[in-house]
């Protein structure tokens, strides 16, 4: 259990790219931190400068009160789940689970007693002298977290690994990996690039974009109020509606004219404004005309795919809102709309 | 309906009739004429061992047994020969033994090892060092053998099982093999291993070589027979006779008798030809189950 902070931590690879610019934040003990963004955006690499597996060229990394940036992975007191589990395929689970230990100088009996106890809290006592070849995706992961546990680290990393798992068995595991977080109080990084993962598991998230954080928040706060129009656009299936508009005489208007909300007291000129498919309400006499030309029908929901003053908008209705293509218009909550710059991307 | 018992009943007939395949007997021709291709010399040597040598000198090699079997063999593996009389069949066997097992452990320990060090460690001209040991496959022991003579007896290795080995077991055909395996090992267990505590002394016994075992069996069966079958550098590097090798000391059987106007030993010189064939046969068989195995049941 341990604080980690990361002080301008920055990435640059010998031939010159950043792959990491400079990046400050702060962990707090026990806490659950998603990295999440699209591929490419620095998410692993940063994930690795915490595992010492790659080198740290810009800034300070501390876990607990120790400075780490040139210690060796194995001294950093951390456990690591790898995307496609690297478990040793020639070792039984047992030897999978225990290697981290005997390497360590554990007592054969100790090793066997925590290995059993790892085993048991993530049901896999009866594989235990199994091979990884003999085992089911799930199973290899919870093979491969049972390596994390059994080691008592003061961080986890996750480095996306459930993205191996078909979606079923991704849910499942979602959920145990929590659990398992939640009863352990471990702090833990975890990696994906699935914005449904980073929302349900997160205690905060972390999302990056060509490098760079673009916004630390809770999932609450990531969701409801982006602080950029990627952010906007990343989180969220399907993602925030952004339309272009102009805010003049305290309005704020499409191209055509349609008057879509008051605009406070913000500085006239262009605006992006977002918001979500489901703070849009069909409404019968509403302002706001949209036009329906495609219905997604979810079961639960509906998508309604269409255009608003001319431009592609989604809406979001549950499964009792009866709904048809055709011209209709709609309301949108005030409280729920998000303003961002067109040349930033920041949100204002 | 009709249609369908009709040919179900066909079908029956057929099965009961069995007409024969002509397609089938020409396969099974031609894979009994190879089988016979390859095994009927080896018979032949061996039945031909069991006769007295002046029976071989007259008529040549034979396809029938005789009564001299057991003296040919005890003869060949026991009785003291050569020109000093001091080595036997069983001596030369264990000189050839120690020569492939040697030549194959030793030449398996010293490429996985260097492509342990071009594929795992970051270091300056590793590609180009790889190349120049794979260029050093242009230069067979045939082509050094002089310089190679000239190093080994100065350095008093001659006649010494070191000097016999040692020279032959740098490999580049080994390295490159490994080498490409160890490229195809997912990088991630490097860094769960480097996680779990394990230097690179530990990654490579605990991780690399179990899991090198397939490749280990491979090489190990063509290096060995490779070894086994040396002539031409135990020819020049054993003067003594109490380090021939089986190989070399079969010719030596009917070498020395010549020299004497005698009729020479045939008949133990073919026992001695097949007690050389046995030993990779048996390597051979013994670890192709295993590299079948090793390649079938795939778990990296």
């Amino acid at each position: 259990m341990a604080v980690v902070t990361l002080n301008a931590v920055g990435k640059t690879y010998p031939n010159g790219f950043e792959a990491v610019k400079p990046s400050s934040f702060t962990i707090a003990d026990g806490e659950f931190v998603v990295l999440v963004g699209p591929s490419g955006c620095g998410k692993s690499t940063l994930l690795r400068m915490v595992a010492g597996l790659e080198e740290i060229t810009a800034g300070a990394l501390q876990i607990g009160e120790r400075e780490v940036n040139d210690v060796d992975p194995a001294d950093r007191d951390i456990a690591m789940v790898f995307q496609n589990y690297a478990l040793y395929p020639h070792m039984t689970v047992r030897k999978n689970i225990g290697y981290g230990l005997k390497n360590r100088g554990t007592s054969t009996d100790a090793i066997e007693a925590k290995v059993q106890e790892a085993a048991k809290m993530l049901n896999l006592t009866e594989l235990l002298d199994r091979k990884p070849s003999q085992l089911s995706g799930g199973q290899r992961q919870r093979v491969a977290m049972g390596r994390a546990v059994v080691r008592d680290p003061s961080l986890f990393l996750f480095d996306e690994p459930l993205s191996n798992l078909d979606a079923k068995l991704r849910n499942q595991m979602r959920i145990e990996i929590k659990a398992l977080q939640r009863r352990l109080g471990v702090t833990s990084i975890y990696v994906t690039h699935d914005q449904v993962e980073a929302m349900t598991m997160a205690d905060r998230i972390i999302v990056l974009n060509g490098g760079e954080i673009e916004q630390i928040g809770t999932p609450a706060e990531i969701y409801h109020s982006p602080a950029s129009t990627f952010v906007a656009s990343f989180m969220g299936a399907p993602p925030m509606n952004l339309i272009e508009a102009w805010i003049e005489d305290g309005a704020v208007r499409v191209n055509d004219g349609t008057l879509l909300a008051s605009s406070g007291n913000r500085t006239v000129g262009p605006v992006h404004l977002g918001i979500r498919p489901e703070d849009v309400q069909l409404a019968e006499n509403g302002q706001i005309p949209f036009d329906i030309s495609i219905v997604e029908e979810l079961g639960a929901r509906r998508l309604l795919h269409g255009e608003l003053g001319g431009q592609p908008f989604t809406v979001h209705v549950g499964k009792d809102v009866p709904a048809t293509a055709g011209q209709t218009t709609v309301h949108l909550k005030p409280e729920s709309l998000c303003f961002f710059d067109p040349k930033t991307g920041k949100a204002t | 309906m009709t249609g369908i018992s009709d040919t179900f009943t066909q079908s029956k007939k057929h099965v009961a009739r069995r007409p024969i395949k002509w397609s089938v007997v020409g396969d099974h021709a031609v894979l009994v004429a190879g089988v016979l291709l390859m095994v009927l010399p080896v018979f032949m040597v061996f039945a031909t061992s069991s006769h007295d040598r002046i029976e071989i000198a007259r008529t040549g090699l034979q396809f029938g047994f005789s009564d001299q079997l057991g003296v040919n063999y005890g003869k060949a593996m026991f009785e003291k020969g050569g020109f000093t009389d001091t080595v036997d069949g069983s001596l030369m066997l264990m000189n050839s033994m120690i020569l492939g097992f040697g030549f194959a452990i030793g030449k398996i320990i010293i490429s996985m090892m260097a492509a342990y060090a071009i594929v795992y460690f970051r270091l300056r001209f590793a590609t180009l060092a790889f190349w120049i040991i794979f260029t050093t496959l242009l230069l067979p022991l045939e082509v050094r053998i002089l310089p190679s003579y000239e190093a080994i007896q100065s350095l008093g290795m001659a006649n010494t099982y070191s000097g016999l080995i040692i020279p032959l077991i740098a490999s580049a055909t080994g390295t490159f093999f490994f080498r490409q395996f160890f490229r195809s090992v997912p990088e991630e267990l490097v860094e769960a291993a480097r996680i779990d505590g394990a230097g690179p002394v530990k990654f490579f016994i605990d991780i690399l070589v179990p899991l090198s075992r397939t490749m280990i069996a491979a090489i190990f069966i063509i290096m060995f027979v490779f070894g086994w079958n040396q002539y031409l550098w135990p020819t020049m590097i054993t003067t003594e006779e109490s380090m021939f090798t089986l190989v070399r000391g079969i010719k030596q059987i009917t070498q020395g008798v010549v020299d004497s106007n005698d009729i020479p030993e045939y008949g133990q010189a073919l026992a001695l030809s097949i007690i050389a064939i046995i030993p990779p046969v048996l390597i051979v068989l013994f670890f192709q189950n295993w590299f079948v195995k090793g390649l079938t049941e795939s778990d990296k």
